[in-house]
């Protein structure tokens, strides 16, 4: 499955929800807000592990639009909006953790 | 007319919701009407002054730039949570550098950004007339 999470970490508890959900085939994509997560803060050993296990993407144009590129978490994929949609069709249902 | 104190309290980053461009343009409408302004970042709030933010990837306007307008119009306070800057693993350097001409002091470009503790805004707000948080 392919999990979308489109709000910061700090804001929400929507990755946190996810990360406790999800099973071991799942991805997680940040989106939007969500790309704050992938920054290295007091936050990220949430997604630490999973990036070490190539499963976590963030949008590239989200990333670049808060400026934080030089910021990321090791191992995390970066995608464009084509790698998206080649995401949501190799992994099957969707969520959006909104 | 008299001249109050105002401050905005700036929580969430750029472009997840309308707040952040929402709060600019009430700080800009304040200015115009010669008002003692200043703005604090908190929270995800320190995200909006963030230095290298491109958005051609988004499809949406990159207001970062509008910052460096805001010491032409005397608003040169600014003040960043510390506490907010290091659970994001953020600090002063990773901020834009903004600043105003100092007109009394022979035109001296200075800083409008200050990095201070959340004790230093609590303190600073409880001397505003108004607050707004966005």
């Amino acid at each position: 499955m392919l999990h979308t999470v489109n709000k910061s970490s700090f804001e929400r508890n929507s990755l946190k929800s996810c990360i406790n959900i999800i099973d071991d085939t799942s991805v997680i994509l940040l989106i939007e807000d969500g790309v704050i997560s992938a920054t290295k803060n007091i936050n990220s050993s949430m997604i630490a592990n999973l990036a070490n296990q190539g499963r976590v993407y963030a949008l590239q144009g989200d990333v670049e639009a808060r400026g934080i590129s030089s910021k990321l978490v090791d191992n995390i994929k970066l995608v464009d909006y084509t790698g998206f949609v080649d995401l949501v069709v190799e992994h099957g249902t969707s969520v959006s953790w909104v | 007319m008299a001249i109050k104190k105002f401050m905005y309290l700036n929580r969430r980053s750029s472009f997840g919701t309308v707040y952040a461009i929402e709060s600019l343009e009430v700080v800009l409408v304040a200015a115009a009407f010669d008002q003692d302004v200043s703005l604090a970042f908190i929270d995800d709030g320190v995200y909006q002054i963030i230095e290298g933010q491109n958005t051609n990837g988004i499809g949406m306007k990159n207001f970062s730039k509008t910052f460096h307008a805001l010491g032409d119009y005397e608003i040169n306070k600014l003040y960043v949570s510390a506490e907010s800057l290091e659970e994001r693993g953020l600090s002063a350097d990773d901020l834009m550098p903004l600043v105003y001409e100092d007109e009394d002091d022979n035109w001296v470009e200075k800083s409008s950004v200050k990095v201070v503790s959340n004790a230093e805004i609590s303190k600073i707000m409880s001397k505003q007339d108004v607050c707004f948080s966005f």
